[in-house]
């Protein structure tokens, strides 16, 4: 029996839909308000939400720093990478038109693949700070 | 195809290779290919002042988005000058920075370091070659917090709270900044330096844009760390890693000088910033407090490294000065002081972190007797430090040269002489060093050092050399400074 049920239970209801909420600020961020960085901290939120109800180590095993120190390098190539993709097929860096054989086609693949880039560099980094910051005092 | 997307490239290259160095992991895998990608800036500024050369003013925009909208890169001979020097300090401190940081830095910490790094040159490069108001706050704090970091990373405990007071001190420069860029926005509209200059002319009287020019000046004032806003500077310097240390005093205050000096001149016009806003009577007595106050100073501390940091804000004094004399010529030899200063005090960080290499923290003390010990990277010290004073064959020679003749040119003699006085207060801190190194005996019981590997002797004698090199073939700085300048002037880019 833990020793702060009401807590757990409750992060336990609210984490999945934290973290889904997260995906669908990211996804729908084309079309609607939000984007990378908004569902990037969403997305940290819930698992440092986590972290605050079940303890550091239990947090540190569902998101492994030797795993979030890559990807948030990741996020920030899977940006410039669409950049230069877009340069090597004839636009300028980051221009999108050049993505796909249709402009418009080329337009949503960018601002996705950016955005999706921010996100994942974002909640790597959120999650690093705060685990940078709790691991501290322990 | 490759030279039209050279402007995106000198940034890019080394904003994507951050990432990558921190990916690679091991220090000595990330340190080589941070040394490879630091190299490759220098080429591709190299044939950016070529394309220059060849008469055309490489433009970018991001995203094919066109100027006035998008974001742009434009590459005029200034922005060119400081492209040079600041890719040229990085691929010559990098080769160095192996040995040095293998000593000072833990080994998981070096991926992260080189990481910094390279994200604080992209930076850097980025201020200068961008066209676009926001985008250069932008990339200052790409390159600030880049610092913040690499500062804290200094072996002794200091440097946390000389980070700490540097992260304060340049936020509120950044910040300053940020409200001056709103605010011509909120003004004009528009971001796009060139848009800006054309928009700004008719709203001379305009209180906003008074506000927002005194936002801009004492923004980058702060992070020029022009007197007295200099109180960061000395304990960030001190306190942060060799290769930091030089880097730093090399580059980012030049580039700090360099956006003071796109904003007066290209983006407000010099009947605004001069004729208007007076600009250069705050410049000139702050200076000459500078110049004066920081050689003071300088003569009186301990620690070499904190001494040559006052020094820093002495010669950025030297900077500010010719720009408040307001003459194509001042601006000239205020150009020129940037890129000399950056080859000076980068081979003398150099030559005392080669001592630090050997020694640890450098006292003035502990190097007794060293010249005997460690004869190239004492020789390396006495020709930066001859070079710092202004004696005839080095860069500082060059400068000082046109900074006298641009003050005797504006009727301003007591400058002058003020000028050759501070030389000769550098004559004196310089020569404590070479005192105690030369003419002093290694103390009884102290343990013998021997010569520091080639790995970093080579990269300080070679800015040794470019210190005497371009002391004697001027033809590149000055033809270079002098048509920038004379091009800032008349308002348009060269």
């Amino acid at each position: 029996m833990s020793a702060r049920p009401v807590l757990e239970a409750i992060a336990k209801l609210l984490v999945p839909y934290i973290l889904l909420f997260g995906l669908y600020v990211q996804f729908h961020g084309d079309y609607g308000p939000g984007g990378g960085f908004q569902a990037g901290v969403i997305f940290a939120a819930g698992l440092i939400l986590y972290a605050l109800a079940f303890g550091l180590d239990k947090a540190m095993v569902v998101a492994p720093p030797a795993l979030l120190r890559p990807l948030s390098a990741l996020g920030v190539l899977l940006y410039g990478g669409v950049g230069l993709v877009a340069m090597l097929n004839g636009g300028s860096f980051l221009g999108y038109d050049h993505l796909a054989a249709d402009p418009i086609a080329g337009q949503h693949l960018g601002v996705l693949l950016v955005e999706f880039g921010v996100g994942i560099t974002v909640a790597a980094v959120m999650i690093l700070i705060f685990f940078a910051f709790v691991g501290r005092s322990e | 195809m490759i030279a039209a997307h050279l402007p995106a490239l000198q940034v890019v290259v080394p904003l994507l290779a951050a990432p990558i160095c921190l990916l690679l992991g091991r220090g000595r895998w990330a340190w080589a290919f941070a040394t490879a990608v630091s190299w490759l800036t220098l080429a591709i500024a190299v044939a950016l002042l070529s394309q220059i050369g060849n008469g055309d003013l490489p433009g970018y925009a991001f995203g094919d988005w066109p100027a006035p909208w998008g974001i742009e890169y434009r590459v005029d001979r200034l922005s060119a000058f400081v492209l040079l020097i600041v890719s040229g300090i990085a691929a010559a401190i990098l080769p160095y920075a192996w040995r040095s940081v293998a000593r000072e830095i833990p080994p998981e910490q070096q991926a992260i370091f080189f990481t910094a790094l390279l994200l604080c040159l992209a930076g850097l490069l980025g201020i200068t070659i961008t066209g676009d108001a926001f985008n250069l706050f932008v990339l200052l704090e790409i390159s600030s917090l880049a610092s913040y970091t690499l500062i804290a990373m200094g072996r002794d405990r200091r440097a946390l709270t000389a980070a700490y007071q540097y992260l304060i001190m340049g936020t509120i420069g950044a910040t300053f900044i940020l409200i001056g860029v709103g605010l011509l926005y909120m003004l004009t509209g528009t971001l796009n330096m060139a848009d800006l200059a054309i928009r700004i002319a008719p709203l001379q009287e305009s209180r906003t844009l008074h506000t927002a020019f005194a936002f801009l000046v004492v923004g980058i004032g702060l992070k020029l760390a022009l007197f007295p806003l200099h109180l960061w500077l000395p304990n960030a310097y001190a306190y942060a890693p060799s290769v930091v240390t030089a880097f730093l005093a090399a580059t980012a205050t030049k580039v700090a000088l360099y956006a003071l000096i796109r904003f007066l001149y290209t983006i407000f016009g010099v009947a605004f910033a001069f004729d208007a806003m007076l600009t250069h009577w705050i410049l000139l007595p702050l200076s000459l407090a500078a110049i004066l106050s920081a050689s003071l100073v300088a003569i009186f501390q301990d620690d070499v490294k904190r001494m040559l940091a006052y020094s820093s804000v002495a010669q950025i004094g030297y900077m500010t000065l010719g720009l408040a004399l307001v003459s194509v010529t001042g601006l000239t030899a205020a150009l020129l002081h940037l890129f000399n200063h950056a080859l000076m005090k980068g081979a003398l960080f150099l030559a005392l972190g080669a001592v630090a290499y050997r020694l640890g923290p450098v006292r003035l003390t502990g190097m007794a007797g060293l010249g005997r010990q460690m004869p190239w990277t004492l020789a390396a010290f006495v020709v930066g430090g001859l070079s710092l004073i202004g004696v005839p064959l080095t860069v500082g020679f060059v400068s000082k040269w046109y900074l006298i003749l641009a003050a005797i040119e504006a009727g301003w003699w007591p400058v002058a002489a003020l000028i050759l006085i501070a030389s000769l207060l550098a004559v004196l801190y310089i020569w404590r060093v070479v005192e105690v190194a030369y003419f002093r005996p290694r103390p009884a019981g102290a343990e013998a050092v021997t010569e520091v590997p080639l790995a970093l002797l080579a990269p300080t004698w070679a800015l040794v050399l470019a210190n005497l090199y371009f002391g004697l073939d001027t033809r590149l700085t000055v033809g270079l400074a002098e048509t920038a300048a004379a091009g800032l002037f008349a308002g348009v880019a060269r």
